[in-house]
């Protein structure tokens, strides 16, 4: 069973890809995260301004595939005068699609908390800040729980495009072993099959929070 | 203006795979919903580890199955083939899903009425159900289609000639690496605008059509 013995000797190397699609995908979130909340709160701006800037940044997000912006940040910054490494770049590029996606997400969040705490809050004399800080952000955020989570499965197997701009992640590691040795169906198919090992058991993960998080409403 | 011209040489690549890829998944993702609410708990697990797997696999990773483990194996694939296949495979997981949300959005009494009136279980399906969750999917589908086509230019790295494919050729014989890229990001946003648009209004003409 050559395909096996494949999976025992190569699975080393695939581990270290897995890692470095790991960090990509944590450090994309760190970033896409909270300026997916910045966009969403500043959606739904008082100040036009404002409003119009970020739902045009979050459009153009959104209508431009995660290749694509990858690609401007790898290949394009660099003319402009800023070098970035592979993984700088890499992470910049989907933290931008994430921010994008998760805004709309985060903003459906904040919309389901409901209208009459926000004007008990008024009621109460509180300034629309902490109206934000403390009444809709908590709740909105706690609401978009389970849909963030099915998005970082996404941007996880997105991490796998990162390939083309020659970071060593997993699916990286897998090509070049594959066109070194030539055996491309078992070693893809064994980093396929490692993607589906953290992707299935975190969509799971996602479900059980879901239900969990329904029960209290 | 020359530089757009040439990315745009890829648009109608990336519409071709994208029409082929969707159109297979709607066709396969069929089976895969009625497997998945077979009478059979075999045949259900099957159906659902098969939809687990399409899905947790990234695009690019079943694109490399196909096109390098298999389609240089035995069979040869070109890469416009292997690309169908792969989003197409991904396209029947996700689809399966979107219709089985149909299938619990359409009343259960529909079936007891069409059992009532002397309707086979097949025929009820194929007659009275099917053609109804058809329609409740078209707004999930159309979402889907959308992401699709952005996704479709994963594609270009096994070689199709799609818009993405057409910039960076673009991008690599003028030396200028950033307005090429725009480019194509110009026209992915103007090729998902339209289809938004068709959506709606058969949304909205198919809707009318479904008995709740």
């Amino acid at each position: 069973m050559t395909f096996f013995n494949d999976w025992v000797d190569y699975f080393p190397d695939l581990l270290s890809g897995l890692g470095v699609s790991l960090q990509l995908t944590l450090v994309t979130l760190l970033m896409g995260l909270p300026a997916g909340l910045l966009l969403a709160l500043g959606a739904g701006s008082r100040n036009k301004a404002v409003r119009m800037i970020s739902i045009g940044v979050i459009e153009i997000g959104r209508g431009t595939p995660a290749l694509v912006v990858l690609q401007l940040f790898y290949f394009g910054l660099p003319s402009a005068g800023m070098t970035l490494t592979s993984f700088v770049a890499a992470s910049l590029a989907l933290a931008f699609t994430t921010a994008a996606y998760t805004s709309e997400i985060l903003r459906g969040g904040l919309q389901a908390v409901p209208g009459g705490e926000v004007e008990a809050a008024h009621a109460l004399g509180m300034a629309r800040r902490d109206i934000l800080r403390f009444v809709v952000i908590p709740q909105g955020v706690r609401i978009a729980i389970p849909p963030l989570m099915g998005f970082a499965i996404m941007v996880f197997q997105a991490t796998s495009l990162a390939y083309t701009i020659a970071m060593p992640e997993l699916m990286s590691q897998a090509y070049s072993i594959g066109s070194i040795t030539f055996r491309y169906l078992s070693i893809l198919t064994l980093a396929g099959l490692m993607y589906a090992l953290i992707t299935i058991p975190a969509s799971s993960l996602s479900n059980f929070v879901e239900h969990r998080l329904a029960r209290h409403r | 203006m020359e530089a757009l011209a040439v990315v745009a040489q890829g648009v109608t690549m990336t519409l071709l795979l994208t029409l082929s890829s969707f159109l297979l998944g709607a066709v396969g993702g069929i089976p895969l919903a009625l497997a998945r609410r077979s009478q059979i708990g075999a045949v259900r697990f099957v159906a659902r580890a098969v939809i687990e797997l399409l899905r947790g696999i990234p695009p690019l990773a079943w694109l490399f199955i196909i096109y390098f483990g298999i389609g240089t194996g035995a069979i040869e694939l070109s890469s416009f083939a292997a690309a169908v296949i792969g989003f197409g495979l991904v396209a029947s997981a996700y689809m399966a899903e979107i219709y089985r949300g149909g299938l619990t959005a359409i009343h259960e009494g529909q079936w007891e009425a069409s059992d009532a009136l002397g309707l086979s279980r097949a025929a009820t399906l194929a007659t009275v159900i099917g053609p109804q969750v058809l329609r409740v999917s078209i707004p999930a589908a159309a979402t889907f289609a959308i992401g699709l086509l952005k996704d479709s230019s994963v594609a270009s790295v096994i070689g199709v000639q799609d818009t993405i494919y057409w910039a960076s050729h673009q991008s690599t014989v003028s030396g200028d690496a950033i307005v090429p890229f725009l480019y194509a990001a110009g026209l992915y946003v103007a090729m998902t605008i339209p289809c938004a648009w068709a959506t709606r209004q058969l949304d909205s003409k198919l809707r009318k059509r479904v008995a709740r």
